[in-house]
Order: C-alpha cells, then structure tokens, then sequence
C-alpha cells in the first residue's frame, strides 16, 4: 500500500513482531500502525509486551521475527543509535541527566556545539534558548542537573530528545515517578509535541492518563495483540476488560482449605516502611496468602519490611508470636522502638525468597551445596566446624524435597538452569526450617516445567503446615494458589479479595485503580486490609 | 527428567584431569581456575634443573624463612580479599608492631614486647573493620588512610631513630631459634598459614567469609552477620601484619619507622591475586595464597641464583600480575 505524504500517514509500522527471552514469549506476532503526529499508547497487565514493543521501535531491542517499517521503508535497529539516527528516541524510566552538568549541558550532550575541542558556551546559551522555546518549556539553561526534580529531568530528557531531531518519542511510564501537579505539566508538553507533529509512544500503566491523553491505543495480553483502536472509543472498563481473559495455560495443584482455628503465624500490625504505607495483613498455618498489584506498588518493599530487610518506620510485625520489630514515628522514646534483621527474622521461622535471584539469592560463582546450606550452617557445624557429611546429607534430602537432581553439590550453583537456581533458594530457605515463607516473585523467568513445580512446592509446603505469602504479578497464577488475595497500589493494601469475589476483573480494578468491573464485587473491601 | 537440568558439564575433582580432549575455552577456562599452579611447578622445574645451588635444602629453607612474615601477612589478607575487602594498612601495621616489640624489648620481657606488638595491630584491624563495615568507607580508601596514621604512630614510637636490641638476645628467640633444624620463624608462618586455612575453608566462618565477598546482600538475607564478618577479617589481618612486623623485628634484633611500607603491602596483595583468589571477593583459596607467593619469591631467587639482570625481575612480575587479573576477570565474564 503506497502511503501518502501527509502529516497524518503511518509514520512506523510493525508487521508480525515476536520477541521471546530465554523461552518465554513476550512478543507473538503483533501488528500495528502508528499515526504520524498522534499520541499513541501501549497498555497491559505487568508482562504483557508493551515495554518490549516500545524497546523494538527505538532500538533498544530487536525483534527475533517480524519487520518494523518506517514511512513504508523496512529497517533493521540494531542499536538505540541506529533508531535515533532515523529520529526515533526512547525515554527510558531510569532517568539519565549528569548531576554535575547544567541544563543545557545535559541537553547538548554528546553533541555541544564547540570550538577547537573546546565548548562553545554562547553558542550552546543560544541554542538551548532556541530549543526551549519552540518546546514551550521554562527551564532554566544553567541550572544543574542534581537540583532537577524528576519532573524536569524528563524535560530535559525530552529537549534531549527534540535537539536530536526526534521526530518520534517514546516513553516508558513517563508520570509514574510524578506528583499530581507535574503530571499535569508533562500531558500539556506531550500535547504540545504532538501538535507539533511529533510522534508520541506512550507506555503507561495509568489507563485514566491513557484514556484522557492518547489518540491512539493499543492493547496487549500476554505478548498478543488484543486490539489497536482510537482512545474516544475506550473507556477504563473497555480497556481493563480487554486485557482480561489469558487462557489457562497451566493447571494448578488442588489447594487445600485453611482450617478456621488455623494459628496465625505473620502478622503485621499498621507497617510504614519506605515505599509501604499502614499496611495490616495476616498469614495463617497452612494458608498461601496472594500478594497482587503492579509493578512499583509497593509489593517488594513489603515484603522485604516483614523479613526485616528494610528497617520499619511505624507498627509492628510479629511472627508465630515472636514480636521482630515494632516502631513508632514522632513518640520518642515513650514506645521503644525496635528495629530488627533479616537474621532474626530467619530464627524466628521467617524466611524470604527474594524478588532478584542473582542479586539477591544466589553466590553465583559459589558451589550448589554451599549455597544451600547458607542459612542452616549453624545447626550443621559443631565448634565452628562445619560437619561435611552431615551437610551433604541434609542438602541431599531437601535438594530431592524441592526437586532438582544435581550430579554433585561441589558444582558451581550459576551451571544450574534458571528454574533450578530458583529452587536451590527454595531448598536454602527450606533447610532453615522457617513456619511463614515469603516468596517475591518465585516464577519470574523460568520455564513453565519449572513453574508447575514450584506451583506444587508452595502448596505442598503450606499442605504441612507452612504460612505462605506469594508475590507475583501473574494473575493466573495467584489465582490459582492463593486462598485469599491482598492487593496492592501506591504503597497501600486497597483490597483484599475472598472466595468467589477472587477474579482476575477485580484483582485488575483495584491494582490499576479502576472503579469495579462487572461481578465480583461481594466480598471485595476497599478499605487497607483488615487492620483492626 | 532423567537429565540432571545441568547447562554445562560440572568441574571434575582436580585429581582427576583431562580424560577427553575438551574445546579450548572449557580447557582454557579449566587452565585459568588452576591458576599459578602449573607456571609454579615449571618454574620450579626450570630453576631446579638450571641452577645448581636451587634444589638445596638451605635453599628452600631460606626461601621459605624469608617469606615467613610475607605468607603470614598473605594468609589474613586472602580472608580479607575474599571476603570482598582490601588491607592496604598491612605494611604500615608491619612496621608499627615490629617497633612497638622492639621498643618494650628494651626494658621488658620478650614476650610482653610481642604480645604488645601483637595487640596493636588487632587494635588498628578492628579499628578498620569498623570503619569499613559501621561507617561505610570504601576499604581501599579506609585502610590507605590509616597506613599514614599507622605510619605516623610508628615514627611518634621511634623517634625517627632505628630501635636496637643487640643488647636483649632474648628477644631474637621467637625467630632465630630452631626446631628440627628448621627455624622457628618457618613454624610459625607453617601453623598460622595451616590455621588459616582450615578457618577458611572448614569452618562456618569461613562458609561466610565466601558468602559475604560472593554476594553480600544475599549472605544478609540469609541471616550472615557480613558486619561482623568483615570486620573479622581485618582483625585478623592486622593481627597477622603485626606478627610478621615482630618476626621480622625479632629475626634482625632492630627496627624501624619506614620498615615494610608499601612494598610489602603490594607484594602481600601481589601474591594473593596472582594465586588467583579475585580481588573482587567470593573467590580463592588459601593454597592459592601460598602458591602466588612463593611463586614471586621464585622469580627472586631465580634471577639471583641465575645472576640475571634484576631490572627485568620487576617487569616480569608486573606482566605476571596483569596476566593473573586479567585471568580472573575473563572467567567472570564466562560466568555471567
């Protein structure tokens, strides 16, 4: 199809785009068109493929299949230069502004206007003048980088963006990081770049700011295309229903009820913590508590406040009794205040699997037994000693418990497949002997024999008698293990969901802040969780 | 499943080597966790064969005394650089202790000197863990610091003068004496080398000193005190600089300010890295330590016994040590 040369043609095209990480797809055969001069937004749950498309159309990422079309013409990205040299730019989340350089340094970096290796300081004061005026932005050119709010680091992202001849900007959750005020600012610089006639990408979690922003919007499930249509035909619900509905691609293990008289094992009592706000919940004896929300919602910081890997600022947290920590802001020194370790926390039958299995779990270049036996040395040492053929023994039996086969413990544990890492951490936790384990996001990156397993593990463990909080941001998945599901947005429980009122609609609604979708709203509480 | 789910062939225990041939990474990557091991033993080999007077026992005695205080000092540092640490502080702790001993030599006991010397360089090792661990310091900048505070301390105790025992023989004994004729200094560097392995690699303390070096955050989360660790580790650092600082002191019955200084402190580490324990932490071995040690010490006698230009010594090592770096950040670029 020949494309007119209007302001209003296909500016990039992608035809049957996959993309797939280590075996699972993030990307399967998706299409779409996007209008030169619109505001264009990717939406979908945590990993259904919008960061991933918006990396393959400014070159961050290149598609395993499929061709990316710009003006009708096929091009291959190998690199973010490359895209930039075709002026498409991409505005990363992490931010990257100099703290040490001035504004319009910043702008110009990499491309200062100079004068016999030196900068030509009159000549970058008048070109950012220039640039910040056709931007409509007031920021001031010799302003340094570390006194910029985020706010106005994006901006200079964005004149970096401009001043490259970027004729299509994509951004990464640009409002995520912003207060009320600044987001307001950002939309009316995003409109004013579109009326400009640049392009604007917008990958957004906030369907409102999608709803009332964008042009364009295109929807994605689980790596698929669900449907590319104009932002005035949808709403909140049309766009949340239509990332609903993922098939079932695995079968869960049968749960097994939680009795009414089962003891509370954690507990956590109006917890502020950094990135945590007044947050109560419970885990019983036997009960695999789900923990939802969006990436960012907080879901890691708490749990990383119950394991005492982040100091609490406000509460307590107790576990089968133990009081770990307890804090109170501004009472001085009438509450003492409490503050605690991971170390305690672990003696006192708390465990945690943590969200990053290489930076956080794993002593990569160390041996599979030695990584196992970490956290139970002293129950298998005698003097300081460490008791070899009783570590052997025991790293043995819970290494069959959690279902990897190794050929010997003495290789090193980074030799190990991603599933089988993840339970060698599963094996280390188990060895310790915890009552409540925490496990952020135990699925992320491995195989789908390996879920199945882990899937088993969790309800195994908590068959025997283990309190279970489980972290993912997989629906499906959380509905299929958990009992009972908390869910969480800006720091806060905004729901907890029982029975029947447990659905992947509701879970959506309160993690994404929208108003209720149809069914399932009994039984759903609004309020922070079930604080007394 | 019958597979293990294993992506890559598992190292074989070292006695058993190279049944097959492998493809020349796996072999080149086999060769490199080796390390200095089979350079040393060519070395070796060569020099034997070459030099008359090198296979003598007085020589090989010799050697090893005079690396007695040196191995001592590379034995605690190994801990220390496993532990994901650095002591640049060891060469001034070295000449501290030894005269602080030398000092008190002259007007007390032998062993209240040593004792003494001993205890200043535990005291300045604690004072670095705490400043590495509970302040937060960078261990590099920390402990070069407080090499010129030590430095400077050492100079307050001597007055800028050299301290001479000759009148107090006593004090020679921890050294010169000799116990099936091989002298006590030896010993010494035998049992603290012997002890600190076993801690490294047999002990719980040990497992966290690995721990703690591999991944820090992980070792936190899995209940490791790393603090506490670390901060063990410098004490026994310079715990291990000042017993080598007195040996030393006790061998020459004299000491002064400017005694050890950086050289020792870049020869200790010298010989850790070139061992192949990884200066990045998480990594290495006590025979390692011994093995990259003696291995420069090696090159010296070489060029001595081969009467070869000692210039080309300090270029061969620096070459050496690059090499050894290098080795060890090309593996870890495999692993990852």
């Amino acid at each position: 199809m020949p494309q007119p040369p209007d302001r209003k043609g296909t500016h990039v095209e992608l035809m049957d785009v996959s993309k797939s990480f280590g075996g699972v797809r993030a990307l399967d055969e998706v299409s779409l068109k996007i209008t030169r001069g619109s505001i264009h937004a990717l939406v979908g749950e945590n990993g259904a493929g919008k960061s991933t498309l918006g990396k393959i159309i400014s070159g961050a990422l290149t598609p395993d299949r499929g061709q990316l079309l710009i003006e009708g013409e096929p091009v291959t990205f190998h690199s973010p230069r490359e895209a930039i040299t075709r002026g498409i730019v991409l505005i990363a989340q992490e931010l990257s502004t100099v703290p040490a350089l001035s504004v319009a340094e910043n702008v110009f970096l990499g491309t200062e206007p100079q004068r016999a290796g030196f900068v030509a300081r009159r000549a970058l004061r008048r070109r950012y003048a220039e640039l910040a005026a056709t931007a409509g932005f007031e920021l001031p050119g010799d302003r340094r980088g570390r006194a910029l709010k985020t706010a106005d680091q994006q901006k200079v992202e964005i004149l970096r963006a401009l001043s490259r001849n970027a004729e299509l900007i994509v951004m990464d959750e640009p409002t995520a990081a912003l207060s009320r005020p600044d987001v307001e600012r950002l939309h009316q610089v995003i409109r004013r770049l579109a009326s400009g006639g640049t392009t604007v990408v917008l990958v957004s979690h906030f369907l409102r700011e999608v709803a009332e922003l964008a042009d364009e919007v295109t929807i994605l499930r689980d790596g698929r295309l669900v449907r590319t249509a104009p932002a005035a035909q949808e709403t909140v619900e049309t766009m949340l229903s239509a990332m609903l509905g993922r098939s079932l691609g695995t079968a869960f293990p049968v749960r097994r009820p939680v009795t009414p008289q089962a003891k509370v094992l954690l507990e956590a009592r109006q917890v502020d913590a950094p990135g945590v706000y007044d947050v109560s919940l419970e885990v019983r004896e036997g009960e695999i508590v789900g923990l939802a929300g969006l990436v960012g919602s907080g879901r890691t910081e708490l749990a990383r406040a119950l394991c005492q890997a982040q100091r609490i600022t406000k509460g307590t947290v107790t576990t089968a009794g133990h009081q770990l920590a307890a804090a109170s802001r501004g009472r001085g020194a009438a509450r003492t205040g409490r503050s605690s370790t991971p170390r305690a926390a672990l003696r006192k039958g708390l465990a945690m699997i943590p969200e990053s299995r290489k930076e956080q779990g794993l002593l990569l270049g160390r041996p599979i037994g030695e990584n196992v036996s970490l956290a139970s040395l002293g129950r298998l040492s005698e003097l300081g000693l460490v008791r070899r053929g009783k570590e052997r023994q025991a790293v043995g039996n819970v290494l069959q418990q959690v279902g990897v086969r190794v050929p010997a413990q003495q290789a090193p544990v980074a030799t190990l497949s991603g599933g089988n890492q993840q339970k060698a951490l599963f094996a280390r936790m188990l060895l310790a002997g915890p009552r409540v384990l925490v496990a952020d996001e135990p699925t992320r990156g491995v195989d789908v024999g390996a879920k199945r397993a882990i899937y088993d593990l969790l309800t195994e463990l908590a068959a025997e008698g283990l309190g279970v909080l489980f972290i993912s941001s997989d629906t499906e998945e959380i509905l299929g293990l958990a009992h009972r599901v908390l869910v969480m947005r800006g720091g806060r429980i905004v729901a907890e969901l029982n029975g029947d009122a447990m659905t992947e609609g509701a879970i959506l609604a309160a993690a994404f802040g929208a108003p209720e979708l149809g069914g399932g709203t009994d039984g759903t509480s609004a309020t922070s969780g079930r604080g007394a | 499943m019958d597979q293990p789910d294993i992506a890559q062939a598992p190292t074989p225990a070292p006695a058993s080597r190279n049944q097959r041939l492998l493809p020349p990474a796996q072999l080149l990557s086999r060769l490199s966790r080796a390390g200095i091991l089979y350079p040393f033993i060519v070395l070796f080999i060569v020099l034997s064969v070459w030099s008359g007077p090198f296979f003598t026992k007085v020589n090989l005695l010799d050697i090893l005394d005079q690396q007695a205080s040196t191995l001592i000092i590379a034995a605690a540092g190994t801990l220390v650089v496993v532990a994901g640490g650095i002591d640049l502080s060891v060469g001034a702790v070295y000449a501290l202790a030894g005269v602080t001993a030398a000092h008190l030599a002259l007007f007390t006991s032998p062993t209240v000197a040593i004792v003494a010397g001993i205890a200043v360089g535990l005291g300045v090792g604690l004072v670095n863990g705490v400043i590495v661990t509970a302040f937060r310091i960078n261990a590099l900048i920390a402990t070069l610091a407080m090499s010129f505070v030590v430095s400077g301390l050492a100079s307050l105790v001597t007055g800028g003068n050299l301290v001479i025992d000759y009148a107090r023989p006593g004090f020679a004994d921890l050294a010169r004496s000799s116990f099936l004729t091989v002298n006590t200094s030896t010993w010494t560097m035998l049992a603290v080398v012997v002890a600190l392995a076993v801690v490294l690699g047999r002990t719980t303390a040990g497992r966290y000193i690995y721990a703690s070096g591999s991944n820090a955050e992980a070792a936190r989360l899995s209940g490791v005190r790393v603090q506490g660790i670390k901060t063990l580790t410098f004490v026994l650092s310079g715990g291990a600089a000042a017993l080598g600082g007195v040996i030393d002191a006790s061998r020459v019955l004299s000491a002064q300010a400017s005694n050890g200084e950086t050289t020792l402190t870049f020869t200790v580490l010298a010989g850790i890295v070139v061992g192949g324990t990884s200066i990045l932490g998480g990594e290495g071995a006590m025979w390692r330590t011994v093995i990259g040690v003696l291995f420069i010490a090696l090159i010296g006698n070489g060029f001595d016994l081969l009467g070869l230009n000692p210039l080309y010594e300090q270029i061969a090592l620096g070459g050496i040590l690059l090499l050894a770096v290098g080795a060890d950040a090309w593996s870890r670029l495999r692993q990852n």
